[in-house]
């Protein structure tokens, strides 16, 4: 994975299919970046249908989430239409995976994203990055844990 | 991972407030897995008796499961009556008819006072108690639904079956 404190690389993907969103308007919010295989699979399932309860827990500390896996934005649409999801899922699908591979997070062996999360601050750093086995939902608590680290005076 | 906060007094807790083991399920009553979990936590209950004591926090997933918010809030409600684990176990036993009509029928059948109970259940505190037991569940590391934690530690194994009661009394009863 990228490193802690290094500059997060800016990207341009489809949120949907005549949509797209970079990385540098984010600037001046912070960016929780979840990388997930696949929609529909179940363990993501689950994991996107937590940060979708949490979504008000990540405001209040300034922190915007979009999920990122290989699907194509039509099929983000249906998926995120069928769970309700409340924040953009990115389409990292052409060129496949490039996005994945620049974040360090891509599997070659069966070409999906591996599931990482990043915490990113209002200044485009990396503040904090997390790898799950795949079968895992690594759950929100570390990314809580990242974000009040981060609102903590210096 | 650990639970976190501890059980304390604002807990529902059923059983021996004294037993040395600790079970906390956090679940959501619209949710199915949670639905099957709940005969084998009866079970739990039944076979290690005034050792244990069980304690169930709320933890709805609202977009996929709707009714699961207002589940909840009906058994806090029923709670301030003091009948939080029968409205629990009815909701459970009747987790395909959560509707408000269905939930006010629930509350008749536990002849809770109906007038106050249909007032608890728009109130803030209640909507914020089990939002905060939410909150504690994404603290502890819960990622979905059914958790179990035993003895403050989050139990990753199966709990399906005789599983967990058997990990219980494996490790725990002595």
């Amino acid at each position: 994975m990228l490193k802690i404190g290094t500059k997060a690389p800016d990207f341009s993907l489809s949120a949907t299919p005549d949509q797209k969103i970079s990385l540098k308007e984010f600037k001046g919010k912070k960016i929780i970046l979840a990388f997930y295989p696949a929609d529909w699979s179940p363990v993501c399932g689950d994991q996107m249908a937590l940060y979708n309860e949490m979504l008000n827990y990540f405001h209040k500390h300034n922190a915007e989430l979009i999920g990122i896996s290989v699907d194509g934005a039509w099929c983000h649409l249906s998926f995120s239409a069928d769970r309700k999801l409340h924040f953009p899922l990115l389409a990292d699908f052409e060129p496949k995976g490039a996005v994945a591979k620049m974040y360090e997070v891509y599997d070659d062996s069966i070409g999906e994203c591996k599931r990482a999360l990043y915490v990113i601050d209002e200044e485009g750093i990396i503040r904090w990055n997390h790898l799950s086995p795949v079968g895992i939902n690594p759950g929100a608590d570390g990314i809580l844990d990242a974000l009040e680290e981060m609102d903590r005076p210096k | 991972m650990s639970l976190r906060p501890q059980i304390s007094d604002t807990d529902h807790i059923e059983g021996n407030v004294h037993a040395l083991i600790e079970l906390v399920e956090y679940g959501d009553y619209q949710c199915p897995h949670c639905g099957r979990a709940y005969p084998i936590v009866k079970r739990i209950q039944e076979e290690l008796g005034t050792n244990l004591k069980f304690v169930f926090r709320n933890f709805p997933l609202r977009n996929v499961h709707p009714q699961a918010m207002k589940a909840a809030i009906a058994t806090e409600a029923a709670g301030l009556q003091g009948k939080f684990w029968q409205m629990h176990d009815i909701v459970f036993e009747n987790q395909n008819a959560l509707s408000r009509s269905s939930l006010l029928k629930y509350a008749k059948v536990l002849e809770l006072d109906i007038d106050k109970f249909t007032i608890d259940i728009t109130r803030s505190e209640l909507r914020n108690k089990v939002a905060e037991d939410f909150e504690s569940g994404i603290r502890s590391g819960v990622n979905g639904t059914p958790t179990f934690f035993i003895n403050g530690e989050k139990y990753n194994d199966s709990w399906e079956g005789d599983d967990m009661l058997n990990f219980i009394l494996a490790n725990y009863n002595h």
